[in-house]
């Protein structure tokens, strides 16, 4: 099987470095030959390494686990570590960097903090006073295993971002929350650890900027790597919220 | 000169580092955490399989403890970890899951009833008790004696990470991402924080503090295949190294992982055959109960990446066009299991191998996978050459693991040590005051900024990109599982060579800021330095102990070679580095080494085993009626902060 011919792919490619007076963003070619098996990380990494040591992009798991390296890759946003060169036929390969985020440079933008800023605003934490003063030598506090199958199923997110960059609304309202803010809400709404109400919830996202400023045109239930379900879980934010005030 | 103040400066965002900036500024002092990347990204977020703390409440489990425990994680060290250590950590394991439990994460919860699981093999029937209802679930591992790892469905680091990250989030902890620690500030044997490389604007920032920790992984891209994530390059061990002060400790110990898939090197859990699932030769042969007829595929990591090893060298591997590998078969778990469970597993099967493992055989072969090795630490997390220096986690050698770490102690380690040490950085905050000359400060900026422009003015020189790749293939082919004298030799002088080249790099992007290529040509020669101390470690030691294998030298000694390496860099103009022993005291071992129960025993007895044994015995003698907590006391006394003492409840069995 080694006497196939390798195709040679064409990688299209951003690059921008905002950091640099005077450079202007413009689209640049390379020629990977392409192996079995390969990935964009893998392809990526070629480039860097032996044909333009300036190429930004962000990889740290490599394995669809940590949610860094999403960029758009013809035209769909997705996790470039995990996306094989072989789904692309033409052999033509067209990556930007994830719109909605500020620009590092090339392929690299700055989720980090869009994904802090989120924590804080849901405040994304178990909201129990007593939970600091829990006797760590007795048995921890019970949970039905289905809840808990249930909590883990809304967290297993990855704060990849692909989601906010395929949301019309977030193009359109740089505040709307978004759906990796919903799911995260929705995570400690089913936890009976964490003691919020109903109204402390509405607080968050009770308004256009949280769950009724979405338009249900639900880029993030289509372009989500971990398929989370983001389309029940704002339905049920939208009817907990309504039936809730 | 742009200067940072903090109390406690903490180098690294992932599970034990969090946990140590977490413990400080609860008890009130100011906390920084560095990181490349975002916390949550960190590669604790890819132990998939779970943690091990013995609360012994599955059917599977009863019986468990903390002794179970430390019986277990002292005879996969092979007798090379440090009992003191391992004690403080089996017995405060059950509190850190249950804090974390308490912070957030979802562990799997045992059902009452009836149950189908695979054991050897065989589907079984086992029937959770009532009581046991609602209480944190375990599964099984390798070398260990109980089902003992709670975890998460296959997300256990996932879940342990975004609730320790929520944690120091809702404590305000600042996260400075993007920032690289490239050189500690040090004056007079202390530690005093360190020279950072912010990575978008490529400015230095002196980070000056108190207590600085390092807590930034393993050093698992030295191998040119590994399951470890790309930033996983030890350059925070690499920056303790260079002070010529610390210490790194067993840097040769460095752990395979049975079960990688091939070609790249991304891990399926030791879930996999902790759930059930069989390794199978190309005749679809199951061989481990040839080799290991006890514990078969669960034996220890080392033994079972060495049997495979032995197994494929017969020509029992596949063959495939890189290179052979052998077959992991999961699919007599079924289809609700995979797809639930290990579902981490399914989609890296679906994406990355487009295979179906609920119907198809997965190609794995063993790859390097754990640093037991690290900073070279005492029980409290500091340094035993730097004062002022902590680390934790796998950048640390503290040493729970001695020379080979069991599957699901490692995030129990990041937490528990974290859990520990944070109390000691934060007493050390207590008790130091912040002293420092500018002047220091200043000569440690100076010296990275004076490296730095020297890379960008250099004209003609070397590419680290390829210097890079020469050492991963040197580490991968002559200091891989099976080691001899004539390939370590080898790979200490090509080491000898990189090291040499590596004071010359040049660059083809010669701009200041973000920039990739810098970014290596900063780490390459760190990474070289940190090969060499595991190549020189390991062709010195000349036994055979845990995933340090001579073929040359297969028994372990523990006449001879009971002792810790200790590597240190002093002369920045040699290329090796010089190594120390460090014993370790039999007299005051809570288990004397004996036979960990793999293959025929062969060890070479030290003279005191038999010594301690019988003095064992006599306190036994001379203490009768006393429990087993008593016994430990009385044995092996272990210091822990007042707040994580106390002993353990277990479901039906008490605090007993």
């Amino acid at each position: 099987m080694n006497n196939e011919q390798n195709r040679t792919l064409i990688f299209e490619i951003l690059r921008y470095n905002p950091l640099i007076k005077g450079d202007t963003p413009k689209m640049e070619k390379y020629q990977v030959t392409e192996a079995p098996g390969m990935t964009i990380f893998i392809a990526l990494n070629e480039i860097r390494e032996e044909q333009d040591p300036s190429i930004q992009f962000d990889f740290v798991c490599r394995a669809g686990i940590c949610g860094s390296c999403g960029m758009i890759i013809n035209g769909e946003p997705k996790l470039a570590c995990r996306t094989l060169t072989a789904n692309y036929p033409k052999g033509v390969i067209t990556l930007l960097p994830l719109p909605g985020f500020e620009l590092i440079g090339d392929l690299s933008v700055d989720t980090g903090k869009v994904m802090r800023q989120m924590s804080e605003r849901v405040e994304s934490w178990i909201h129990d006073q007593e939970a600091e003063d829990v006797d760590l030598t007795r048995l921890e506090e019970r949970m039905e295993p289905e809840i808990a199958d249930e909590i883990y199923e809304l967290e297993r997110c990855v704060e990849c971002g692909l989601c906010l960059s395929a949301c019309a609304t977030k193009r359109m309202r740089d505040d709307f929350l978004g759906a990796v803010g919903f799911m995260r809400l929705a995570r400690y709404a089913v936890d009976p650890r964490d003691k919020r109400t109903g109204e402390e919830f509405y607080e968050i996202i009770g308004d256009d900027d949280g769950v009724f400023g979405c338009m249900t045109l639900l880029g993030c239930e289509d372009y989500c790597p971990k398929d989370l379900p983001h389309q029940t879980q704002i339905a049920y934010l939208r009817r907990k919220m309504a039936l809730g005030k | 000169m742009k200067v940072i103040y903090t109390d406690s400066l903490v180098i690294g965002g992932g599970l034990a580092g969090l946990r140590v900036a977490i413990a400080a500024k609860q008890r009130g002092y100011d906390t920084i955490v560095l990181s490349l990347i975002p916390a949550k990204r960190s590669h604790s977020a890819a132990a998939q399989g779970g943690m091990q703390a013995s609360l012994g409440a599955s059917v599977k489990g009863v019986g468990d403890d903390e002794d179970v425990h430390f019986g277990d994680t002292v005879r996969g060290s092979d007798w090379g970890c440090d009992q003191d250590v391992a004690r403080a950590f089996v017995n405060t394991a059950p509190k850190a899951i249950r804090q974390l439990a308490a912070w957030g994460v979802p562990w799997s919860r045992v059902q009452r009833g009836d149950r189908q699981v695979v054991i050897n093999g065989e589907k079984v029937t086992i029937t959770e008790s009532d009581e046991a209802h609602g209480l944190i679930n375990s599964r099984d591992f390798g070398g260990t004696k109980k089902w003992r790892t709670c975890y998460t469905s296959d997300g256990t680091g996932h879940t342990m990470l975004y609730a320790m990250d929520n944690k120091a989030i809702k404590l305000k902890i600042p996260v400075h991402e993007r920032k690289e620690a490239v050189a500690l500030i040090h004056e007079d044997g202390v530690c005093k924080g360190a020279i950072v490389r912010e990575l978008i604007t490529g400015q230095l920032i002196a980070y000056v503090a108190k207590a600085t920790t390092i807590a930034t992984g393993g050093y698992g891209r030295l191998y040119s295949v590994t399951t470890n994530a790309v930033i996983s390059e030890g350059i925070g061990t690499a920056i303790a190294l260079e002070t010529g002060l610390a210490p790194l400790g067993n840097m040769e110990a460095v752990q395979f992982h049975p079960t990688a898939i091939v070609p790249v090197g991304i891990l399926t859990t030791e879930g996999c055959r902790g759930d059930g699932g069989l390794l199978l030769d190309k005749d679809g042969y199951r061989f481990m109960p040839d080799y290991e007829p006890d514990k078969k595929e669960l034996a220890s990591r080392d033994v079972v990446s060495r049997r495979m090893i032995e197994h494929m060298r017969k020509g029992k591997g596949v063959p495939s066009r890189y290179g052979d590998h052998l077959w992991l078969d999961i699919t007599l778990l079924g289809e609700k299991h995979i797809r639930k469970n290990l579902r981490e597993v399914d989609e890296i099967c679906q994406y990355f191998l487009g295979i179906d493992p609920v119907k198809e055989y997965i190609p794995v072969r063993p790859t390097q996978h754990y640093s037991m090795g690290g900073v070279k630490t005492n029980f409290k997390g500091e340094s035993i050459g730097l004062k002022g220096l902590f680390s934790v986690g796998e950048a640390a050698c503290w040493d729970m693991h001695g020379f080979n770490r069991l599957g699901g102690n490692s995030v129990a380690e990041t937490v528990v040590a974290g859990m520990l040490v944070g109390e000691y950085v934060a007493d050390y905050c207590a008790d130091t005051p912040l002293k420092i000359d500018t002047k220091t400060i200043d000569s440690f900026l100076e010296q990275e900024r004076v490296k730095i422009s020297d890379l960008l003015n250099r004209e003609r020189g070397e590419n680290p990109f390829k210097l890079k790749k020469e050492m991963q293939k040197i580490m991968m082919d002559k200091v891989g599982i099976f080691r001899n004298h004539d390939d370590l030799t080898k790979a200490v002088e090509e080491l000898k060579v990189l090291n040499k080249k590596a004071k010359n790099i040049a660059l083809r992007n010669r701009i200041s800021s973000s920039n990739p290529e810098l970014v290596e040509a900063i780490r390459v020669p760190k990474m070289i330095k940190l090969a060499q101390c595991v190549a020189y470690g390991a062709l010195l030691r000349k036994e055979s102990r845990g995933a340090h294998s001579r073929e040359d030298f297969p028994q372990r000694d523990d006449k001879n070679w009971l002792k810790r390496t200790l590597a240190y860099w002093k002369d920045e103009n040699t290329d090796l580095p010089e190594i120390e022993y460090e014993p370790l005291d039999i007299m005051k071992m809570e288990m004397p080494p004996a036979s960990r129960g793999y293959g025929d025993d062969q060890t070479i007895a030290h003279p005191d085993t038999e010594k301690r044994e019988k003095e064992i015995e006599q306190i036994l003698k001379d203490n009768p009626g006393i429990d087993r907590i008593q016994t430990q006391e009385l044995i092996n006394p272990v210091e822990v902060p007042e707040r994580y003492q106390g002993k353990n409840e277990r479901v039906g069995r008490g605090f007993k």
